[in-house]
């Protein structure tokens, strides 16, 4: 048995990189440090769903076919489309999506990523208001207080307030007891219970407490007795304990990017953190959920300008999510195609959606049995990243990781995938 | 005034953009050329001949023409797209972006529109007879400078964010408007008719916000300073009595004023 040491762990954005894996015969028999959720992803990539040779509908079922026939009707359906919808990227790795953002521009299509159904809000808020971050390791050695907004890390993130609240920093050197935690969520999640102050907002009115927050910062009194079900005194005493902090960070979760408001609570949030370094030091970091959600958003924005929603029907980049996100080009019928690469908007997406990819042509690059896949008429299976083959991903404080391989396969990355239908695209663009 | 009329023969699925068909690009053109005008079709560009009927008499001058879209374009985008000058009346439903950027001119809609109608407007006049979505004069994704001038009237409903942004110009709205009306207003001034629902002038820096109708929940960054009659807008005086607001104080420096309608409104004064 071989001990593969520091392996960083493809579920979730914390992209833990401590993980020692059990390694014999080719076949993973177990970990050490991994959360339960990130030891299943190491032991279940070759569960009874693993899908190992490509697949195309005939006739209502799916006939396994060689690759490169896969590939060919994967071309020539993208070719012929006349907005085609590449989604999805954040569980694979970073040069596969580079050769997705080509592709689509080859294509004069829509290239966008789960952000679209998940911190989407939070990269339009950035864009109106800056993005004051840091490392996690910068938390984990400084913060004194910490502030989990709209997520429940204890469940969604098993790890991270392990190895960023609890474990001891080089300022922190007691660890948790050096540390202020607040939770703002309307449920006694299992985070809050871990916290020194919950404040048990009402559910969809965050705006209305930062609109709170951020005015006493300011020196306004505030006029009503609550707000947003938080007692008016309760908040001056909020703003002092943020106030008197040496170094704070925000992290926020969907509990806020997908409630009333969406992108104006980030907004509000991230110039609440602003405004909180007028007394100390006060960065954010967004809990991305996918553990390379955020690579797509480096890598697109690297390449188009533009983190997500990007569309490329008149050559040159387009962006505005309300008309060009996944779900809009799906919902409004636009969508004549789509590639589906490392996600399953089947499980996911709203009804409505869902409906239209029954319509259209679905391609899924997806190792598994998913509700996409049920959906779609062209299955390819590729090499998972970081068991079966390498790649880079890019943690939720936007630090690359190197993907481990750890055991070999016959099958092709998503790399190699991406190369094999953009080259094909090509030829039958060219043949038009 | 000489008459351009397109008359839609079908919408497609994918939709089509109407970037350069409005009085200033077609204005010296013949019918013939104007059948030949390229217009988007998904990522492909096809003759607008091929979706509209076209007929009428062109001119030389911009401002003489008139176009006609006679008949619902519930799928066609970009209409009147950084106009200038002229006229373009439609007799049924828009999508999105009605008169973006637009300079000049007149816009009427018969029907609904899409979201961003108006956004990024500068001059000019954009008339919705029915319902807008949301962000109506709003400014493009990341930018923080929206309408500037000209006036929007919406007869019917608006969605969220409208007036995002804005600098300057009139947006009036008839009907109600959802969440968000007025956020980050940095001047102008917003009108709205009927209910308001929530966050009226989120962060607004400038500007002035009326609201006729309900405001269900008011944000605790706003200044009260009590009942004005019969107040001053832009000249017009609405003959009615305001709850006075100023801020929203969430934002350094800020001088908004949100104007409230008293006989509705009690439970926001504090």
């Amino acid at each position: 048995m071989e001990l593969v040491k520091d392996v960083p762990c493809p579920f979730c954005g914390t992209l833990c990189d401590d993980i020692i894996v059990k390694v014999e015969d080719n076949e993973i028999i177990g970990t050490i440090n991994a959360c339960r959720i990130g030891h299943s992803k190491f032991m279940d990539h070759k569960s009874a769903t693993r899908y190992t040779k490509p697949l195309i509908r005939k006739n209502g079922s799916l006939v396994e076919v060689d690759m490169d026939e896969a590939i060919d009707k994967t071309a020539e359906i993208l070719a012929n489309s006349k907005r085609p919808l590449l989604f999805g990227w954040s569980s694979t790795e970073c040069e596969a999506m580079g050769i997705g953002v080509n592709l689509a521009e080859e294509l004069k299509g829509v290239i966008d990523n789960t952000a679209t159904v998940c911190h989407g809000p939070s990269l339009l808020a950035v864009q109106d208001t800056g993005y004051p971050v840091s490392t996690l390791g910068e938390v984990k050695n400084r913060a004194d207080v910490v502030i989990y907004w709209g997520c429940n890390p204890f469940h969604a993130h098993p790890r991270h307030i392990g190895r960023h609240v609890f474990s001891r920093g080089f300022f922190r050197n007691r660890g948790r007891s050096d540390r202020t935690v607040i939770v703002v969520d309307p449920r006694k999640s299992d985070t809050a219970k871990l916290a020194d102050i919950h404040l048990q907002v009402d559910s969809g009115r965050d705006y209305e407490l930062l609109d709170a927050l951020r005015s006493v910062m300011n020196g306004h009194e505030i006029p009503y007795e609550t707000v947003a079900g938080i007692p008016r005194d309760t908040i001056y005493q909020a703003v002092d304990i943020l106030g008197k902090a040496q170094f704070g960070i925000l992290f926020f979760g969907m509990g806020i990017t997908m409630t009333a408001g969406k992108n104006r609570n980030i907004d509000a949030g991230i110039c609440t953190i602003q405004e909180l370094n007028q007394f100390a030091k006060y960065t954010l970091i967004p809990m991305r959920g996918h553990y390379n959600v955020n690579g797509f958003n480096q890598v697109c924005t690297w390449q188009t300008g533009y983190p997500f929603c990007v569309d490329f029907a008149t050559g040159y980049p387009r962006y505005n999510p309300g008309e060009s996100g996944s779900n809009d080009l799906l919902q409004n019928k636009e969508a004549d195609s789509m590639m589906v690469v490392g996600s399953d908007p089947g499980a996911h997406f709203p009804q409505k959606a869902l409906e239209r990819m029954a319509e259209i042509p679905v391609i899924a690059i997806e190792p598994h049995r998913t509700p996409t896949t049920e959906l779609a008429d062209i299955i390819i299976p590729p090499a998972f990243v970081g068991v079966e083959t390498e790649g880079t991903a890019y943690r939720m404080d936007s630090i690359p990781i190197r993907m481990k391989k750890l055991v070999e396969t016959d099958l092709l990355s998503d790399k190699e995938i991406m190369e094999k239908i953009l080259e094909r695209t090509k030829e039958f663009i060219a043949s038009k | 005034m000489n008459e351009i009329i397109l008359t839609p023969k079908e919408q497609p699925s994918v939709p089509l953009e109407l970037l350069n068909v409005n009085p200033d690009t077609v204005a010296g053109k013949s019918i013939d050329e104007i059948r030949q005008i390229k217009i988007a079709h998904g990522n492909t560009e096809v003759e607008l001949s091929e979706f509209f009927n076209v007929k009428g008499e062109s001119s030389e001058n911009p401002s003489e023409i008139r176009i006609v879209i006679d008949g619902d374009v519930y799928n066609t985008k970009r209409i009147g797209y950084g106009m200038q000058s002229g006229e373009i009346l439609v007799k049924g439903n828009a999508s999105m972006y009605v008169g973006t950027e637009m300079k000049g001119g007149k816009i009427v809609v018969e029907g609904n529109v899409g979201s961003w109608a108006g956004r990024d407007m500068e001059g000019g006049e954009l008339i919705i007879m029915g319902n807008a979505g949301d962000y109506v004069g709003s400014a493009y994704r990341g930018d923080w400078r929206g309408m500037s001038g000209g006036k929007i009237t919406v007869h019917g409903n608006a969605g969220n964010e409208i007036g995002e942004y804005m600098l300057g110009g009139k947006i009036e709205v008839k009907g109600n408007a959802t969440t968000l009306a007025g956020i980050h207003m940095n001047g102008g001034v917003l009108v709205i008719h009927g209910d308001a629902t929530t966050r009226v002038g989120g962060e607004m820096m400038n500007g002035t916000i009326i609201v006729k109708g309900r405001i269900d929940e008011f944000l605790p960054g706003f200044k009260y300073h009590g009942i004005e009659k019969n107040i001053e807008i832009d000249g017009e005086v609405i003959d009615s009595s305001f709850y006075k607001f100023e801020g929203d104080f969430a934002v350094k420096g800020c001088g908004g004023i949100v104007y409230a309608n008293a006989s509705k409104n009690g439970h926001i004064v504090p």
